[in-house]
């Protein structure tokens, strides 16, 4: 197996494989626990939205701008939201500057998926004027410091933060956008949560490190709303997984998104 | 099919919920290519060249103990409407790792240390369930190279649209549906090697997808084996016989 972020040798596999085979893991957790969740919103000044989750050693800050522009040909009445993600090298040793590479790709389009998906936003209350100006929703994702689960940390800081957006109101006037100073809150429909979880040897654990990362064989994120519908699914990993295994997945991830609900519930 | 279906509604294109759209794939169309396929799913049209083992470049992306396998899927400008541009987009980028991931399973990498595999997938026309066609052919191109494998992939994605669990979707019921889970998935092995999802799926709908495009999957299976029997002349031999 090779490593995607660094060179964990052999031994070192082994011995993840061993330890989890048993039902630990290297720090001390259970194979179904997360690491400790701290959340925080309204960090950043400047941007209308922000929110920073740190996930044991795993540091993400996402900042939301809000501003306009022209919307996508086929949605032409309905408001953009976007996101992008940023591997910063202060982040990890085995990070470089650079454009983003597939990783940094995969994160921004699997959270974007998971917001997409579960339609949190009222895009359809973003339109100015229909074909030509919306308001465009930035969602921008920054790695602080890197040790697993990103997209997890990632969806949670995401939601987070456009929970706390408050963006300038923009009114049309003789076909054209001006700006006032009233202020709205973005409406935020739905609260979806990304769960991820890693398949090593035959044990399944959530909340994986960068060392397990690094060893894993598949690895399944599952994105699940307050309903307990799915939003989206990504395996990535170069193992298959059976359907016995999904199924354990998906009943852990909806436990276990319950459980991030609640975090992001008491930071609000 | 499931029972809870209480009607089955047409489809755009005709087709019943569990239909597959018409599929033809063609092993070794590329003359320079060490293996190559094409396929036409429904109306998508995908060409495949697989090249390698051979020769890493660069040689410090070269992995000690295994080959690396490598994709590239890349959409032709005219390949859909309007045109896109020919510069690759976080989406392509996307595809190509996950169709990595799907089809690394069944390659026996560590046959070739220090090598490259390299899989080019070419869309000269997109009409949804691209990658699944991708996928499909990819495998055939594998085999045609010679590779050695554990079993075929088979991919092919099950969705729902208006409320109805659909099989293989087209490129509407892909962006009017209400979801799309993509799977491919080795029969014999019975593992699922590419999962994804987009849309909104209550959990017992999207176990139900899964199954149904396992079903799917099943059936592609059967014809990528033809496929290859044709290129290297069993079906024919056996019929001398």
């Amino acid at each position: 197996m090779s490593s995607k972020y660094g060179v964990v040798s052999r031994l070192k596999k082994k011995k993840i494989t061993e330890v989890i085979a048993s039902g630990k893991r290297m720090d001390g957790r259970s194979l179904e626990d997360y690491r400790d969740i701290q959340l925080r919103t309204g960090v950043l000044e400047k941007s209308e939205g922000s929110a920073e989750v740190f996930l044991g050693k795993t540091r993400v800050l996402v900042g939301v701008k809000v501003g306009t522009g022209t919307p996508f040909e086929d949605t032409p009445d309905k408001g953009v939201l976007m996101c992008n993600a940023e591997f910063s090298p202060i982040a990890h040793p085995s990070f470089e500057p650079g454009p983003p590479d597939e990783n940094a790709i995969e994160l921004a389009r699997v959270v974007d998926r998971g917001l997409r998906s579960a339609e949190i936003l009222d895009f359809e209350k973003l339109c100015l004027i229909p074909g030509k100006v919306v308001y465009m929703v930035h969602v921008d994702v920054h790695v602080l410091n890197y040790d697993g689960n990103l997209i997890d940390s990632s969806a949670l800081a995401a939601i987070a933060a456009l929970k706390t957006t408050k963006h300038k109101v923009y009114k049309v006037k003789d076909g054209e956008i001006e700006l006032t100073d009233k202020k709205v809150e973005l409406t935020v429909r739905k609260e979806p949560i990304a769960v991820t979880m890693l398949k090593i040897g035959n044990s399944l654990v959530v909340d994986p490190s960068a060392d397990e990362e690094d060893i894993m064989d598949t690895r399944l994120t599952i994105t699940v709303d307050e309903e307990g519908n799915i939003c989206t699914i990504q395996k990535t990993g170069s193992e298959g997984l059976t359907q016995e295994e999904l199924k354990i997945m998906m009943k852990m991830a909806s436990d276990k998104s319950e459980m991030m609900r609640k975090k992001l519930s008491e930071t609000k | 099919m499931s029972k809870r279906r209480k009607r089955t509604k047409k489809r755009y294109d005709g087709r019943k919920p569990n239909e597959l759209r018409p599929l033809k794939i063609e092993s070794g169309v590329l003359p320079n290519a060490d293996g190559s396929a094409y396929i036409e799913m429904g109306r998508n049209k995908v060409l495949v060249g697989v090249f390698g083992p051979r020769e890493m470049h660069p040689k410090r992306f070269s992995k000690p103990d295994m080959a690396t396998l490598r994709c590239r899927y890349r959409m032709a400008p005219f390949s859909v409407d309007p045109r896109r541009s020919p510069a690759p987009s976080r989406r392509d980028n996307e595809i190509s790792m996950v169709m990595r991931y799907a089809l690394e399973p069944a390659v026996f990498l560590d046959r070739y240390p220090r090598s490259a595999i390299d899989v080019y997938a070419e869309i000269l026309e997109a009409d949804g369930g691209t990658r699944t066609a991708c996928i499909n052919a990819a495998t055939v191109a594998l085999v045609d190279a010679g590779i050695p494998m554990r079993d075929l992939i088979a991919s092919c994605a099950a969705g729902k649209m208006d409320d109805q669990l659909i099989l293989d979707l087209g490129d509407y019921e892909d962006k009017e549906g209400q979801a799309d889970v993509p799977v491919a998935y080795m029969p014999k092995l019975d593992k699922i090697t590419l999962l994804q999802m987009d849309g909104i799926l209550p959990m017992d709908e999207f176990e139900e997808c899964v199954n149904l495009a396992i079903e799917g999957c099943n059936q592609i299976y059967e014809m990528q084996k033809e496929a290859l029997k044709k290129k290297y002349g069993i079906a024919d031999e056996q019929e001398e016989e």
